[in-house]
This record gives C-alpha cells, structure tokens and sequence, in this order.
C-alpha cells in the first residue's frame, strides 16, 4: 500500500524506485547545536550529495526551517523522510511535490566594470531580470536577483560575457503552493509523534 | 540550593532511582567520580576496558528493563564505548552514556584526551547531547532518560564538559514522575498530545482492518520480533498467538517474546530459520510481524520475502514501515498496547489443516546421535537440563549465538542477550556481568567462542572483583566459526585467517583471574563440569567451561544472503 496522507502528494509515487531526479525537502527544526549535522549527516549515511540548503528562522522563535535538494529516487527520498522525520529534534520533514510548490533562490553577482557604457549594459540586463543593484563601486557592479534556478543560470549566462568576480547563491527555497504548510496534522505526522512521546 | 555540576549529576542519577553503574574514571570525568564516591548511594562497577562497561550497561538494561548507565572518561574512554553504543541502538536497548569532556575553554584545540564525541556519537546513539553550563545538566539528563527509555528505546549520550562539572547551578530535586512537566520535556509531551491527530493511542480504524484482515486469512503467519520483548508484552503476544491459532516464527532479537517450546513456535526465521519457520512464511498468505524491522538476516532476499502473504507491520517506530521491506498495513504503537487492543476484538480461530502443514517441517534441526565427540547440541541439551529454567543467557557472535538461538528455548523477556543487529564479537561477557549485578540470584551463563572471548576476556577480572558469578561456556573450535563456515561453503575452502590454533589455554587463562576452569570433551565431563560451576557460583565464583567441538561442525540449516528464504544452501 502506498501512503498518501495529503492531497498535494496523491499524484506522487513516494515509493518509485525508477528515476532519480532533484528531490525538495523541507525540515522544520528545534534551533540547537548540532541538529544540522544531525539532519546532514543522514544524507552522508546514505551517500547522497546535498545540491543545495538553506537553513532560516521562522516566525515561531527557536524553530528553523530548512530547504534542502539532492539527486535521489522517490523512494530513497521517501525513506529519508522518515529517518528525519524520527528525530526528537525534528518537528516536521516533508518531500515537496514539484508540481505543487513554489521555489526560489536569491543570488548576488559581483561583476567588473571597466566603462560607462558597460554599466549601463548590466544595468540594463539587471533590470530585464529585474534584478536590482545593490552596490556600487569605481570598478564594480552588484547584482542581487531573485528567481528559480533556470532564471539564475540564465543571468549568469549574460553577466558572464563581463567579468563575474564573485557569485553567492542563498540556495533554493522552497514552500507549497495553497492553503496546506509544513505544520498540517496528519496521521502520519501523528504516527511519528508517537514513537518521540514519553511513556 | 546551590550545587556543582558533578553534584547536580548524582542528584539526577538519584532522581532516577539509579543504584548501580557501570564505568571507568580518568582524568575529565573526575569531580563525577568523587561526588559518587561522596554519595555513597550508587554502586558503581568498574571494569577492565570501557566497551566491557558498555556491554555491561547494556546487559543491564536488557535484563532489568531498566536504563543502564555507563560512564566514561573523555578521549579514548569515549571512543572505547562506541561499540557499545550501536549495539544498544541496533537492538534497542535503553542505556545512558555519560562522558566527561575537556574544559570548554580548550574544546576544539586539540586537547589532551579531546575527541567531539557527540559528533562521533550522533549516526550511533537516538541522542546526543553536549552540556558546557552546570544549569544544563538536570535537564539534560531527565530528557536523556526519558529519551532512552520512551517509544522506540535506545541508547543517549551525555557528554558534559569537566568545567561544567566543577562549576555550581541551581539545583532542585525533581522525583521522576515530575519530570513529564518540567523543562524540555513538558514542551515534548505538548508536541505529541495537542495535535488532534496525534493520539497516544495506536490507531483504532488501524486495528480494526487488521482484525477484518485476520477474519479473510486462512493461512495466518506471526513474526515476534524485539518489540515484543522491549515492550515485556510476552504474555499478549501469547494470547494473541493462541486466539490465532496461527505458527509463530521467532527472530534472534524476538527471543524470550515467546515460550521457544510453544505448540506455536516454528522456531527461528531467516538465515539460520527452522525449515517450518521459512517454508512457513514463504506460503503464508497474511504475515503479521510484531516488533520487528525485516532485517536482512530475516528476510534474505527482500523481493520474494512472503511473496504469497499480505503483510502488516506493528511497530513502534514509523520510520520502519515500508523501510525494508513494503507492507500492505501497519499499526504504529507499542507491541503490548496493540496486542491487547487485537486480543480484545478477535475471536477464537482454528487454522489446523495450515499448521499440520507447517509442522510438517522440522522446526528444529536434528542431529547424528554422535557418541564419540562433543557436540553444539549436547552442549547446549547439557545446560538447558542441568541450568534452573530461569537462567539468562548471554552470548557472543557467530557460530555458537546461532546454535544457541536454535536450541535454547528461551521463556521470558530480557532472558536471551546478544547482539543481534549490530553483531559485536565480545558483547557476551561484559552483558553478562552487567546481567548479573540486575540479576544477583539468577544463574547467568555467557556462551562465547574462542574468537569471541578473546574479544574482551579480560572482563573475567570485572567478574571475580565484584563477585558476579558468570558461568561462561566457550564453544572452542579452534576456528573463526561463522566466517570459516562462509568459506567453506561459498570461498572454496579458502580458510582465508580463520584458523585460531594459537589461542592461550583458556583453563590457566581463568585461574589467573581466580575463577574455576575446566576443559571437557565429553559430555560427562561436562556434566561434572557444570556441577563443580555451580558450587563456584554459591561461592561467588565464576566459573569457565572450555568445550571442545570440532572444526567441521555448521550451523544448519543455512539460506545464503540475498537468496530466497526457501533456497537451502544446507540443510
């Protein structure tokens, strides 16, 4: 039997073993030393390379929320989940459905300018992708841009006809789309809460 | 009242209604030591090496069903009980670890005897904690008791810097049962009752498809697994069991779920399984496994595992469902819960063509009647006769854990200690001392091999200081029993490092230490050898039996891994 607890993941196979593609997961975690190594360490057990993560305070105080993406199948994803899922320091691990979920990143492109006429080409392209400039020196322009990873790769493509000094990428965030959020209550949600209660 | 953080830690440990630990001082753990030495309340049982403590606490703790304790040093006294670490965290046991680390001021420079043991302990323990401020540690280590011994158990570690044990805190005695409402822990609990799906009880609609499911079978089959006993729900399981009047299968962790002489019992399953266990499960056509988590020694080849069955999955740990092998239903909930919730809402069934069919496989494997040489079997048929029938049995890995699995018919949780997940050659002595100081009248034996008691022989000094009589038996064949048996089936004969000739004599070995020591060869002489055993143990000596058997002796039946369950590569 597969499980589908919520409505977004109905039309996802979590225990598909055919494909592997780039998986987003999102944890929401005590804020306490040692839980990112914790929650790492479960990918080094299982020999997957993260792509990317993103760790942040939310609006309750002392949780954090990450983002993290790697390369794996649905079902090894599925299966991380739940180790995740298990920990006391875990209040909520969830896979996210690409179909039905919204991600971003923000990236900041440090770029040599030699001319005016240079600056006002990435000014320009900034603007196309409405990224806006964040810094400004004799020699350099910054760039900050928010978008998906196509929209990021894209822009790195143009600046990188100009001279790229620095590029940093926040990695990508990641939430769902509509009313449900990491915090729904579920029968599974609730199945591993019970293993965490003391008795 | 204003206390040091050493103090503050005894307390904790009283708290806990702690009387005994296992452990070995050095220099970071030493304001521990001399607050317990002040104290006076807490026995404290020091062994030869701290992985021997470790198996000790852990044998504890199997035993009693009581938190074991474990201390050590930092450094190498740290890393010494990571082998003990994840074997209680493979087989679930609740043991509590405590370290004592370099000052924080000198964490990360490299420090003498420094070593990130919470880093290490992390993928090992289901939780670790670092304390650098004296007002952490009550807290710390109410939640890392309640943590080992609450839902699925297993080992924590607590690893408090030698600065913090010095300096004072606030402290106020908290009895246990308060402890749910205090700290981190009340904020726990809050976690897992507010939600209105999150309910303390296993799933009623979950319970009551099992029971639909239980009515459509014919050909009902039951796992007892760990779970069971963890969750000391031995005598539901039975219940269950009879009302079924289904065969039950026993895993190595499931050992003492179930009386192993039950009419039920088709003996073990997997690798080593009975024939009935294996044909068993392959034909059933609805597989209930109770507290256990498929391993790969059960299952074999996960694809074809009870291909013809429905399989349900009751487990307290809801990362185990689907995880090894996928599951048709499960309940999540402890073992005993859900069973009496199961007992409550089934009839009475009778499958008796279905078990005539099963028990028409052996569920034991029958020998030669050899009369010339001492055999696995009558060694172990010697020791269930002349052994009182309540006697804990602890073993060591390999040949000698599987024969006694298979023939020893364990009746009551916590009597069969070994490590069954994690497979670590020398538990066996150190899990009988520690059985023993829970255990003071229980007959306690330890059987090992010559490669595993060399492992951590040196616990037979643990052993004769604090007066805990260990009968230890070893099955010596002068062999690596286990992987010698792998390269002669499956390497050719290349007996590739597996020959131990050398090994010291065992006899004088155990005298050294002041215990009794016999060799036998035959069953009379082992016979006279257990008796003699005995009036060492009224003595509180221990006693060590150096059993020979023969090289060419196997464990059988054996499936090799990742073959189907049925595919017998012996007999």
């Amino acid at each position: 039997m597969k499980e589908n607890t919520n409505i977004e993941q109905e039309k996802m196979d979590l225990y598909d073993d055919s494909e592997v593609a780039l998986r987003t997961l999102s944890v929401l975690v005590e804020n306490r030393p040692s839980v990112l190594s914790q929650v790492a360490r479960l990918f080094t057990r299982n020999g997957y390379n993260i792509e990317s993560i993103a760790a942040g305070a939310t609006h309750t105080e002392g949780m954090t929320r990450l983002t993290i993406e790697f390369m794996a199948t649905a079902r090894q994803t599925t299966l991380l989940v739940n180790q995740l899922a298990k920990m006391v320091t875990v209040h909520s691990a969830k896979q996210l459905n690409p179909a039905h979920c919204i991600r971003r990143e923000l990236a900041l492109f440090k770029v040599r300018v030699t001319s005016a006429d240079q600056r006002n080409e990435i000014i320009q392209i900034a603007n196309i992708y409405r990224g806006s400039i964040i810094d400004v020196s004799n020699e350099t322009l910054t760039v900050a841009v928010i978008g998906n990873e196509g929209k990021i790769s894209a822009l790195e493509e143009f600046l990188s006809s100009f001279e790229i000094i620095e590029l940093a990428r926040t990695g990508t965030l990641a939430m769902e789309r509509g009313k449900y959020s990491i915090n729904d209550a579920s029968k599974e949600h609730g199945e591993f809460e019970y293993g965490k209660s003391i008795l | 009242m204003l206390l040091t953080g050493a103090e503050i830690f005894v307390q904790c440990l009283l708290e806990q209604e702690v009387d005994t630990v296992f452990g070995f001082p050095g220099g970071t753990i030493l304001n521990v030591y001399d607050e317990l030495y002040k104290c006076g309340k807490i026995r404290h049982i020091r062994t030869a090496h701290e992985q021997g403590a470790s198996h000790a606490a852990d044998g504890y703790a199997r035993s009693t069903g009581k938190v074991g304790v474990c201390l050590a040093t930092s450094g190498p006294g740290a890393t010494n009980l990571t082998t003990g670490m994840a074997t209680a965290m493979l087989d679930s046991s609740p043991v509590v670890f405590v370290t004592c680390n370099v000052a924080s001021r000198m964490m990360g420079k490299d420090a003498f005897q420094e070593v990130d043991i919470t880093g290490i302990a992390l993928p090992i323990t289901k939780s670790a904690f670092l304390v650098k401020d004296p007002a952490d540690i009550a807290d710390t280590v109410r939640q890392a008791f309640a943590l080992a011994r609450s839902g699925r158990p297993g080992p924590v570690l607590i690893d408090i810097t030698t600065d913090a044990t010095k300096a004072t805190a606030e402290y106020e005695f908290v009895p246990r049962k308060q402890h749910a409402k205090t700290g981190p822990l009340s904020e726990l609990i809050r976690r897992s009752t507010t939600s209105s799906l999150k309910t303390p009880e296993p799933d009623r609609g979950d319970v009551d498809k099992l029971v639909d499911m239980i009515a459509e079978s014919k050909k009902p089959m039951l796992i007892c697994g760990g779970g069971v006993v963890r969750s000391r729900g031995h005598e539901e399981f039975l219940k269950f069991a009879r009302k079924m009047d289904a065969p039950v299968a026993v895993t190595v962790m499931g050992g003492g779920g179930i009386y192993g002489l039950d009419p039920l019992v088709t003996g073990m399953i997997g690798m080593h399984g009975s024939k009935a266990s294996n044909m068993a499960v392959d034909e059933c056509d609805l597989l209930i496994a109770v507290g256990c988590r498929f391993s790969d020694r059960v299952t074999l080849d996960v694809n074809s595992f009870a291909r013809n069955a429905k399989i349900v999955h009751i487990d307290i740990d809801r990362a185990e469902i689907n995880k090894n092998v996928m599951t048709d239903h499960h309940i999540i909930g402890d073992a005993k819960h859900v069973l009496q919730m199961l007992n409550e809402r089934i009839p009475q069934y009778e499958h008796k063509e279905w078990k005539d069919y099963v028990f028409s496989f052996p569920r034991e494997t029958v020998y030669d009647d050899v009369k010339d040489y001492l055999t696995p079997k009558q060694i172990l048929e010697t020791m269930s006769d002349m052994c009182p029938e309540e006697t804990i049995v602890s073993t060591d890995v390999g040949q000698h854990q599987m024969w006694s699995i298979q023939h020893l018919h364990f009746s009551y949780p916590g009597q069969l200690l070994t490590s069954g997940g994690f497979g670590a050659m020398g538990f066996g002595l150190g899990a009988a001392i520690g059985a023993k100081v829970g255990n003071p009248d229980t007959t306690v034996i330890h059987i090992t091999s010559d490669g595993s008691f060399r492992m951590n022989c040196n616990e037979l000094t643990t052993e004769s200081l604090y007066k805990t009589p260990v009968i230890t038996f070893i099955f010596n064949n002068q062999r690596l029993g286990m992987v010698y048996q792998w390269q002669q089936l499956i390497y050719g004969q290349r007996y590739s490092e597996t020959i131990t000739e050398q090994s010291p004599d065992f006899v004088k070995l155990a005298e050294a230490y002041g215990l009794g020591a016999k060799r036998v060869a035959s069953v009379e002489e082992l016979k006279e050898a257990l008796s003699e055993a005995f009036e060492y143990e009224k003595k509180g000596i221990g006693y060590v039996i150096d059993c020979a058997v023969r090289a060419d002796e196997l464990v059988r039946p054996m499936v090799q891994n990742g073959k189907p369950i049925t595919d017998f590569l012996i007999n």
